[in-house]
């Protein structure tokens, strides 16, 4: 059985504390990175990232795109969405086709 | 156009012949694979962009929820209401087979009661607040699932390049050296023959020359 962590500022993941997730408040990159790669080798299935954190933290989620566990995955935070979750998938695409092609 | 460097002898020949067989098997199983999972990525990254845009309208809610539930209460009551949850969240995480691609396939795992997920009374708190983390629960498992495909389609991206890479290495590379190369030995071994024919004609000339000199 796997558990589930949030990281991200105070603000945007309070909330998911309430629902049975382990909570990280962490809003330096370098200090997230370390704990990414903490939490990478522990129990952890999927690591929600709060986008803006996730953006500055490329290098370190980068390391643990392409093994099944764990996923990595950037969710809005309480200033809403840049577009750059979107940005990933559009990049997966041209990576893999060589032009994004789907709409 | 590069050429193997290979003695042009009858068994390098067949060797060659083989092996250039085996390469077009190679890049027909390749290309179909590549095919089909391309035609699966599609599929995949389509439902990906659904969910991420239903997910992301969907936190923008829940945090604006939240927001106001955070300035209506006290940063310290807030944490206190929040701090102690009434359930936990596990995921179980088998592996699904994609074309020889292992993604995981993640399914929630809830422990506590279903029905009562607040973990604090309601009479110290923001009605937002209930209304976030309510929706903050149902938003779980699609955030389960967001995960899951992505995760997928960022392994099956991977699989993708690589294979693309092998398709076009055999296609463009491998199977024009091969196909050079068998035709330098068919030619070189051709020119042998037709050098050994006119020599074994003039010897025989030369033979047949012979016993008219000593007559």
């Amino acid at each position: 059985m796997y558990k589930i962590a949030i990281i991200g500022d105070r603000e945007s993941v309070l909330c998911y504390k309430a629902i049975g997730l382990d909570v990280y408040v962490e809003t330096s990159f370098q200090k997230a990175s370390k704990l990414l790669n903490e939490l990478a080798v522990k129990n952890y299935a999927v690591i929600f990232i709060i986008e803006d954190l996730y953006g500055k933290m490329k290098t370190a989620v980068d390391k643990y795109m392409y093994s099944p566990l764990p996923a990595i995955i950037s969710v809005p935070g309480k200033k809403g969405s840049d577009g750059s979750g979107m940005a990933a998938i559009k990049q997966a695409v041209e990576r893999a086709i060589g032009a994004d092609i789907v709409n | 156009m590069a050429m193997i460097k290979v003695n042009p002898t009858r068994m390098e020949l067949t060797k060659l012949k083989k092996r250039n067989k085996t390469a077009r098997r190679g890049h027909k199983l390749l290309k179909d694979k590549r095919d089909e999972m391309v035609k699966q990525f599609l599929d995949l990254v389509r439902k990906n962009r659904l969910l991420r845009a239903e997910i992301e309208d969907l936190l923008a809610g829940i945090n604006a929820s939240f927001s106001i539930a955070g300035a209506a209460m006290s940063v310290q009551a807030l944490e206190q209401a929040l701090c102690y949850p009434k359930q936990e969240v596990f995921v179980d995480a088998v592996t699904k087979n994609i074309m020889s691609v292992n993604v995981p396939v993640f399914t929630p795992k809830l422990s506590g009661e279903k029905n009562d997920i607040y973990p604090y009374g309601l009479a110290f708190t923001s009605g937002e607040l209930d209304r976030a983390v309510g929706g903050l629960a149902s938003v779980m498992p699609k955030l389960l699932e967001l995960a899951q495909t992505e995760k997928a389609v960022m392994l099956l991206a991977e699989e993708i390049e690589k294979t693309r890479r092998r398709v076009n290495a055999l296609e463009h590379v491998m199977i024009p050296e091969q196909e050079e190369t068998i035709k330098y030995i068919v030619a070189k071994l051709d020119e042998d023959e037709r050098s050994n024919t006119s020599r074994l004609m003039k010897v025989k000339e030369m033979v047949l020359e012979r016993p008219s000199e000593k007559a």
